[in-house]
């Protein structure tokens, strides 16, 4: 059996990164930010990756839409075994719909059984893309799944409910949107940051017309600084006191 | 015909506290457009029987479909029924919950529609007829403020942005002809698990406990849970990435960046040093109480009220306090 999948992956900036948002209001300012592929993206690679190993043949193709700096975390999927890669270019950020029909677009014409995601991407926080692409593709999807199985031709994820577990059961092909759990990533290994230099990395301008989201950007309210009730077990009638007098939560 | 579409939320045939807010939130969209509230239900046979309950939080009407292939959620299946719903009266905006469903639920319907979607708004205006959605971005570092001028508007709430609050409508209940066929769907629901023992959620719980590494090992989050008890069915036990890592506690339970998203009323961080992926899944909540031996420890500069010391010995104290108090 061969097993072909297709990734999509984000260049996101990395969780520590201090967001400072740029002079336009409208975007943040990239300096001093470190990029990096998004983590939940790497399960998305990883599973990919143990579909191909189990098969004992297959394919992985990793999807990025964004600018010529997205070449970099495709080259990191690359690094860690996936075979080709290809950078659909947009010079406006998009997100949501747009990078969906941009990614439909260059799916739809091949073959696979598998199309992976990240469950969200942590720039934008939004949680869309991997529902948007498959409605657009017409496939079956099942998001935000922490460990699956294939058998007779039938894939059976599970999703993380308030509360317990939902078992989803897909037809293939299918897309799955994957968040923590069975799919913990494998680093890149020297010979593999070698590897990937040889790799094709295709550039082609993403679908679509290239309008980004226009956005307003602002900083949450600071938190008032908090106190100190005080040290130790003594301090615990008056952290109640003042959760019931002044905060009345309980 | 136009209207304000809401997703109302059950299982197992009862309404969840998400659908409430979803309907709160939908009344004020409506008022402020002059338009109706539009709820609409869908479930096994008899989830009719909350429509009352919709009708007292603001739905003007309510759409019932039963299905039994609606016993448990149906991703392609809602979908479809939204999505034409949605189509046909010609909604200015949908509006869903934030739960594992409603995440799931408004980008697939926002997909099949073809518009764009906005998730885990804090806010819900409207502005000259269009509706502007304030949301978080890089786990709430910055907050973004877009205005959704393409109908519908698809739009997930975030937890606690409406707090439910009565506002009784006629709430006519109306039939849904749902004409969907199981063999048709590509991802069906086969079974749901419930985690053992019945406990509440962390993005549910008004309260919740959160035990770090300073807990020094899985044994002692019996500190965690008494506290959370103590609280008397109100609180959740949570907990921070390096101790679900360690495999002391379930994923299920951690709060942050790759963990659940939280806004409590109140938040109780017991050896947790408050690391920014942690802040991420918390720093929303209404009031946040850091108990960590280290003074210096992050955690506190986000805290209203901390305690400095060893929780081996605050946490118990803590715990008959609020028994107390409680009982
Ligand atoms: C991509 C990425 C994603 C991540 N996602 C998450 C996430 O979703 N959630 C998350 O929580 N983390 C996440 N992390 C990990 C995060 O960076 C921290 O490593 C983690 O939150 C630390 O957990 P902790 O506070 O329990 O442990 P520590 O940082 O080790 O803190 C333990 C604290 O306990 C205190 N302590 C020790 N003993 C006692 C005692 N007897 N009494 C009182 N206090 C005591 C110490 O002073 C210390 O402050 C992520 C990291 C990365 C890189
Ligand atoms: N620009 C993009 N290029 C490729 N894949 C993307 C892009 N944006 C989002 N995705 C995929 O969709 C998932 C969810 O992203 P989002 O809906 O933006 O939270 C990510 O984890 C990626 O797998």
């Amino acid at each position: 059996m061969r097993v072909k999948s297709i990734v999509c992956v984000k260049r996101v900036p990395d969780t520590e990164a201090r967001i400072r948002i740029a002079g336009d209001g409208a975007s943040i300012d990239p300096s001093g930010v470190k990029f990096v592929l998004n983590p939940y993206d790497e399960f998305a690679v990883e599973a990919a990756l143990r579909q191909k190993e189990g098969a004992g043949q297959g394919e992985v193709t990793v999807l990025s839409v964004g600018d010529g700096g997205s070449a970099e975390v495709l080259r990191t999927a690359l690094a860690m075994g996936a075979d080709a890669a290809v950078l659909l270019k947009s010079a406006a950020p998009l997100e949501g719909l747009a990078v969906a029909k941009a990614l439909a677009e260059e799916i739809r014409g091949r073959e696979y059984d598998f199309v992976f995601f990240g469950m969200k991407a942590i720039d934008d926080d939004l949680q869309a893309v991997p529902a948007m692409t498959a409605e657009l593709l017409g496939i079956p999807v099942a998001t935000a799944v922490f460990d699956f199985e294939v058998a007779g031709g039938k894939v059976t994820a599970q999703r993380e409910i308030e509360g317990g577990t939902e078992v989803v059961e897909l037809k293939l092909p299918c897309a799955l949107s994957l968040t923590k759990g069975a799919f913990e990533p494998r680093y890149a290994s020297l010979k593999g940051i070698m590897a990937a230099k040889k790799k094709p990395l295709e550039e082609k301008a993403a679908a679509g017309d290239g309008a980004g989201t226009s956005l307003k950007l602002q900083y949450p309210p600071e938190r008032q600084a908090g106190r100190i009730v005080g040290e130790g077990p003594d301090a615990v009638p008056e952290l109640l006191r003042l959760l019931r007098e002044e905060a009345r939560v309980i | 015909m136009a209207g304000i579409f809401a997703f109302a939320e059950t299982r197992d045939g009862e309404l969840r506290k998400a659908a409430h807010e979803v309907v709160t939130g939908a009344r004020k969209v409506a008022d402020a457009l002059g338009t109706e509230v539009h709820a609409v239900l869908l479930g096994g046979s008899g989830v009719g029987g909350a429509a009352q309950e919709l009708a007292r939080y603001g739905a003007d009407k309510v759409f019932v479909g039963e299905s039994a292939a609606f016993d448990r959620y149906s991703p392609e299946g809602f979908t479809t029924v939204a999505a034409s719903f949605i189509k046909e009266h010609g909604c200015d905006a949908a509006l869903f919950s934030s739960s594992a469903i409603g995440r799931d639920l408004a980008p697939r319907v926002a997909g099949r529609l073809g518009v764009d979607y906005a998730s885990l708004a804090t806010r819900v205006e409207v502005e000259g007829g269009a509706l502007v959605v304030t949301r978080p971005r890089y786990s709430g570092k910055v907050f973004s403020t877009v205005t959704l001028s393409a109908k519908p508007a698809v739009v997930s709430l975030g937890p606690n942005a409406f707090t439910p609050a009565e506002n009784p409508k006629a709430g006519t209940v109306e039939t849904l002809s749902v004409a969907v066929d199981e063999a048709d769907f590509g991802a069906i629901v086969r079974e749901i698990r419930a985690a053992a023992g019945e406990k509440l959620d962390v993005s549910e719980a008004p309260i919740i406990v959160s035990g770090g590494r300073g807990l020094g090992g899985p044994e002692n989050f019996k500190l965690i849970e008494e506290l959370a008890a103590a609280f008397g069915g109100k609180a959740a036990v949570g907990a921070s990435r390096a101790v679900v890592d360690a495999g002391w506690r379930p994923h299920g339970e951690q709060v942050g960046q790759t963990g659940k998203t939280v806004a409590p009323q109140l938040y109780i961080a017991v050896g947790i040093s408050g690391a920014i992926q942690h802040l991420a899944g918390m720093r929303t909540s209404r009031y946040i109480v850091a108990i960590n031996k280290d003074p210096e420890a992050p955690i506190f500069k986000l805290a209203d009220y901390g305690i400095v010391g060893d929780l081996f010995q605050i946490v118990p104290r803590l715990t008959e306090e609020v028994r107390k108090i409680m009982s």
